[in-house]
């Protein structure tokens, strides 16, 4: 079967904030106008909604039903959500406009990430027997990575803190960004251990917040859009949940990807690597192969900005408006989720 | 207000399927705490039935994969070939650091309450190193390499905890 030309064709990203009191239907609910009135669409165009969270974040079991509100549901709508990344909801969304039922879709995700000690919350993902009972924190995993890198000589701590610098300097162009700072890599590396062998800087900065992408099939993506970030090539891996079988010093999952998303097929100017660790930017660009050409993170990744479920997303976003904009004509998006790189999603996009 | 006898009748039969231990009816009116908590039991299943016995009598038993490492806590199917894994193997109380990290500021309901190693631990006579905490006083006094052996827990009702932590073998210097 010929797969379909499916593209982004437009993205709506609400900035950044910390502890705020907002509900998920108050937040979502002007991001989903702004997208519609952005790609000049109602409610009415849209076949298909998906949407990625995370119930545990607010404590509540189907918590993302309230979303719906958001969307509106009368008429009759047809929907889905995932316990996950938007990322994810686009995947399912794009397998949707695959099967010929529909045309256009609506992705949107959303994290009120800062309500509750997220990196305690998310260790919940863990092997219930095995891990999660010793409560690690998603920090501490990834420090036990970090260190096996270091170890291996696979990263550095200097290139660390040069990912963390170019990150926190890119931030200021980001309207979506939250952590910004101008500091010299010799002061970072001057800075305290948190999680030794990361620093704080190492860390991906926990955010509210929510995002909307529209995906559209063939000639209706070209009426919606100028320039249509075209999805070349889609792949998601999963590496083993047994956390020691897993060779801390690659990603396998993220190599596969991206070898069956097309990475490797011609030159990428712009790559989002959804990576909230420092060094996870880095096992990700060598699993992708991703050369020195390729502007990585020019939006300053998750590390400025990791709104739970949502930053997945977040890096489709900026990687189509690179296209939309005419900036870049072969770009990545990369979703990462569960610790240490567990899962990798990888998206290959073209403008024409 | 009154509540009809259908109305006592459904009410009765959520009393029965209520998951909670200290409901209790006062006067007409039935009474449960909100409990934010699984109330279920389950059965672990034949490998960890054993795997947790074990380390309630203070043994450490590990699986041997069909291309011969040795896995501990045991994998109950082969990560390569998915199969049912059956070869149990005996294994010491001691291992090595393959990876760690420093927590300063412990979380409540971790292994230790003051500053600790996570670390990946590869039991000695095992090939896959499983995540747990070492008791190492101080970051200075751990590396990869560093050997360490099982603390156990006071009390074993049978579980990953029942490894207390790990502590440096000859001491934390």
């Amino acid at each position: 079967m010929a797969l379909r030309d499916i593209a982004i064709v437009g993205t709506a990203q609400r900035p950044s904030e910390v502890n705020s009191t907002f509900t998920s239907v108050e937040i979502l609910l002007p991001v989903i106008q702004q997208l519609l009135d952005k790609v000049g669409i109602e409610r009415s165009d849209i076949g298909f909604w998906c949407h990625g969270s995370c119930d545990y974040m607010s404590g509540q079991p189907f918590s993302f039903v309230s979303a719906v509100d958001a969307i509106g549901a009368w008429p009759p709508i047809i929907e889905s959500h995932v316990e996950a990344d938007g990322a994810l909801a686009l995947y399912e969304a794009w397998v949707k406009i695959q099967t010929g039922e529909v045309d256009v879709a609506l992705v949107f995700s959303n994290g009120k990430t800062t309500s509750g000690p997220i990196d305690q919350i998310l260790s919940l993902q863990t092997d219930p027997y095995m891990v999660a009972p010793l409560k690690p924190g998603f920090d501490a995993l990834a420090a036990l990575q970090a260190r096996a890198c270091l170890e291996a000589g696979v990263v550095t701590e200097r290139q660390m803190a040069e990912v963390a610098a170019r990150s926190r300097r890119d931030a200021h162009n980001n309207a979506i960004a939250f952590t910004k700072g101008n500091e010299s890599v010799e002061e970072l590396l001057a800075m305290p251990y948190t999680m030794n062998p990361l620093r704080a800087h190492d860390c991906a900065t926990p955010v509210d917040g929510c995002n909307a992408v529209v995906l559209a099939a063939g000639d209706i993506a070209r009426r919606l859009a100028e320039r249509p970030a075209w999805i070349r090539g889609i792949d998601h891996r999963i590496d083993t949940q047994r956390l020691g079988a897993r060779s801390m010093i690659e990603s396998s999952s993220a190599a596969i990807a991206a070898q069956k998303a097309g990475v490797g097929n011609d030159r990428i100017d712009v790559a989002e690597l959804h990576a909230p660790y420092t060094h996870q930017e880095l096992l990700l660009r060598n699993a992708m192969g991703l050369s020195e050409s390729t502007h990585i993170n020019p939006s300053g990744g998750a590390l400025v900005a990791n709104p739970a479920m949502a930053a997945g997303l977040a890096r489709f976003a900026e990687a189509a408006e690179s296209v939309f904009a005419g900036s870049a004509d072969r770009v990545l998006a990369h979703c990462t989720s569960g610790p240490m790189l567990q899962q990798n999603l990888v998206c290959v996009m073209e403008g024409e | 207000m009154r509540l009809n006898k259908q109305t006592t009748r459904w009410r009765d039969k959520k009393l029965v399927v209520s998951g909670t231990t200290s409901h209790a009816r006062v006067g007409d009116v039935f009474v449960a705490p909100l409990e934010v908590a699984y109330p279920y039991k389950r059965t672990v299943g034949t490998l960890l039935s054993r795997f947790f016995t074990s380390l309630s009598e203070c043994r450490l038993e590990g699986t041997r994969g069909s291309d011969g490492r040795v896995y501990f806590p045991p994998a109950e199917f082969d990560p390569l070939t998915g199969e049912q894994l059956s070869e149990w193997v005996s294994l010491s109380d001691t291992g090595t650091v393959t990876t760690w990290a420093w927590q300063s500021t412990p979380v409540e309901g971790q292994p230790l309450a003051h500053p600790f190693a996570w670390a990946l631990i590869t039991i000695d006579g095992a090939d896959v190193p499983m995540l747990h905490a070492v008791d190492a006083g101080s970051p200075e006094n751990i590396a990869v390499g560093t050997k360490v052996k099982v603390r156990w827990a006071e009390d074993r009702p049978g579980g990953v905890t029942d490894i207390a932590c790990f502590d440096i073998m000859g001491g934390a210097s």
